[in-house]
């Protein structure tokens, strides 16, 4: 379903992919493990072209990615995203922010006047049900909770119909409780929809929990492919080096850290 | 009595107070430069004191039969008002969106349209006032156009700045559904902007209330007409009313706008 190339991506001096080559096969959950500053975002954002790759291929469902304004809204309207910080947009509707999910394939200038064919609201529905959030449909998003607002994330996701959906962090910013119910709301949709996922996640345990093969990226690089009963200790020390030296464990989950680039700067010290 | 002390820090430094005294200097010197310039006298002021307290006497009492002749006028400048406050709004929202660094196509476009908003803000409503009433003639018209080009300058400036404002996640998340720029703009921008944007345009038509009360003055419609002709005929009295009834419609004005602004602000929360 999604074919990567050679894909490096430089800000400036700093390069935050080296060359990376991913093959994932068509309703695969795929989990991009590593720490904070590994590049993994920036792999995410280089597939649905919210950053332009210096380097490299991509192919999703045999259509090259390129930056044509026609082909790019052809990409991302089969290519959803969720984000570490939900980024709902806080004053609408939980419904209305479903809505827009719908927004890439229906006709403009109607959506424009807050006109939606009935298909798209009926379409909207069935994610919210998906995500167990129908009850609060008429709501301001606002007023929800951080695993709620994720859950309308994951609904505005489902909204589009994808054939991909990308999750930056999805539970970076959530408890472990609530972490375990948005992946695993993410996760059933999913199977049940036979949507290709790639989750990005930085949770050790919870890339075994979820993920069906596990791809480690660390500084920029492929560190590891494979099943998530394969992560070893070495595999581990290897995604996350100075694992030892933190004096940390295995399974500790690392903070969440609201400011990647600051954590870009701590890999560069490291590397 | 009690016994004082001086609390001064010195100032850092080996020169100590000279450098003060220097600036000090420097300003007294500037004060007395501009008093010569602008002719700023007390000896004048207080020489004058019985012809200010004769032209009051003449004022006084208000004509308030005056009252129904200011009826049609006030209305037309409240009328005035509310289209220079509609006709600024629109021209402000597609200058707005350019003019916004987060959304603007380009620096180039960016500056220009700074510029325009600059140079439209820049011009005193009066002066805006005479020109349209040299290009449209006489009436209340030009009036309008003068409040909606000098408006649309300051609401397009603050209009971009709250979208300055605005959290990026929600944008870049309607980016990646493939959603259109102007769906990004209702869907996304708007719902983000929209009450302190409300909040800006009543403060707008607060002042473009205060300033159709003068633009009469050259023409340009509304009560500051009645205000002048009062004032050319000697009707003291007459203008008194007007400036009565000015004042009543800027305080009326103020209260109104203040009050709603409030209540938007407490909705938000």
């Amino acid at each position: 379903m999604i074919r990567i190339r050679g894909l490096a991506k430089h800000y400036g001096a700093f390069e935050a992919l080296k060359g990376i080559d991913i093959d994932v096969a068509p309703g695969e959950f795929l989990v991009v493990l590593g720490p904070s500053g590994a590049g993994k975002s920036t792999l995410l954002r280089c597939i649905n072209r919210l950053t332009t790759p210096t380097r490299g291929e991509i192919h999703i469902d045999g259509q090259p990615a390129s930056d044509g304004a026609a082909s790019l809204r052809r990409l991302r309207c089969s290519v959803a995203m969720i984000f570490q910080h939900y980024n709902v947009v806080p004053r609408l509707s939980v419904e209305k922010n479903v809505l827009t999910g719908r927004l890439g394939a229906m006709p403009s200038l109607l959506s424009w006047l807050q006109v939606f064919p009935r298909a798209d609201v009926a379409i909207a529905r069935e994610c919210l049900r998906r995500v167990e959030l129908e009850d609060k449909a008429k709501r301001r998003t606002d007023t929800l909770s951080g695993g709620q607002k994720q859950r309308v994330g994951i609904a505005r996701a489902l909204a589009q119909q994808p054939k991909v959906i990308l999750a930056d962090e999805p539970v970076a910013s959530l408890d472990p409780k609530t972490s375990r119910t948005v992946l695993t709301y993410l996760k059933q949709a999913s199977r049940e929809l036979g949507i290709t996922v790639v989750c990005n996640l930085h949770q050790i345990d919870y890339a075994r929990e979820f993920g069906e093969r596990v791809i480690g990226v660390s500084a920029g690089r492929v560190v590891f492919e494979g099943a998530p009963d394969k992560l070893s200790d070495d595999v581990l020390h290897r995604i996350y080096p100075g694992l030892e030296e933190a004096g940390s464990t295995a399974a500790a989950p690392q903070p969440a850290e609201p400011h990647p680039p600051l954590m870009r700067d701590l890999v560069l010290k490291e590397a | 009595m009690g016994s004082y002390t001086l609390l001064v820090a010195r100032p850092p430094g080996n020169l100590g107070w000279w450098p003060r005294a220097g600036i000090a200097a420097g300003l007294l010197a500037l004060l007395w430069w501009a008093a010569q310039g602008s002719q700023v006298s007390f000896g004048e002021l207080a020489k004058g004191l019985p012809w200010i307290a004769d032209f009051l006497s003449r004022m006084f009492p208000p004509n308030l039969a005056f009252l129904d002749k200011l009826v049609r006028p006030a209305i037309e400048t409240i009328q005035i008002a509310i289209w220079g406050t509609l006709l600024a709004v629109i021209l402000a929202l597609p200058l707005c969106f350019l003019a916004a660094r987060n959304l603007t196509p380009g620096p180039v476009v960016y500056h220009a349209t700074r510029q325009v908003l600059n140079v439209t803000r820049g011009i005193n409503e009066i002066i805006l006032a005479l020109v349209f009433v040299a290009a449209v003639g006489l009436g209340p018209f030009p009036g309008v156009l003068a409040l909606a080009v000098h408006g649309a300058g300051m609401l397009g400036k603050f209009f971009a700045e709250s979208i300055e404002e605005i959290d990026s996640g929600p944008i870049e998340a309607l980016r990646s559904t493939g959603a259109g720029p102007i769906q990004i703009i209702i869907f996304g921008v708007l719902p983000q902007v929209v009450t302190a944007w409300i909040a800006v345009v009543l403060y707008r038509f607060e002042t473009n209330l205060r300033q159709a009360t003068v633009l009469g003055m050259v023409g340009a419609g509304g009560i500051g007409f009645e205000l002048v002709g009062s004032m050319k005929l000697f009707q003291y009295q007459d203008t008194a009313t007007c400036i009565l009834v000015i004042i009543a419609m800027v305080m009326a004005a103020d209260y109104m706008s203040t009050w709603l602004r409030a209540r938007i602000q407490q909705g938000n929360r």
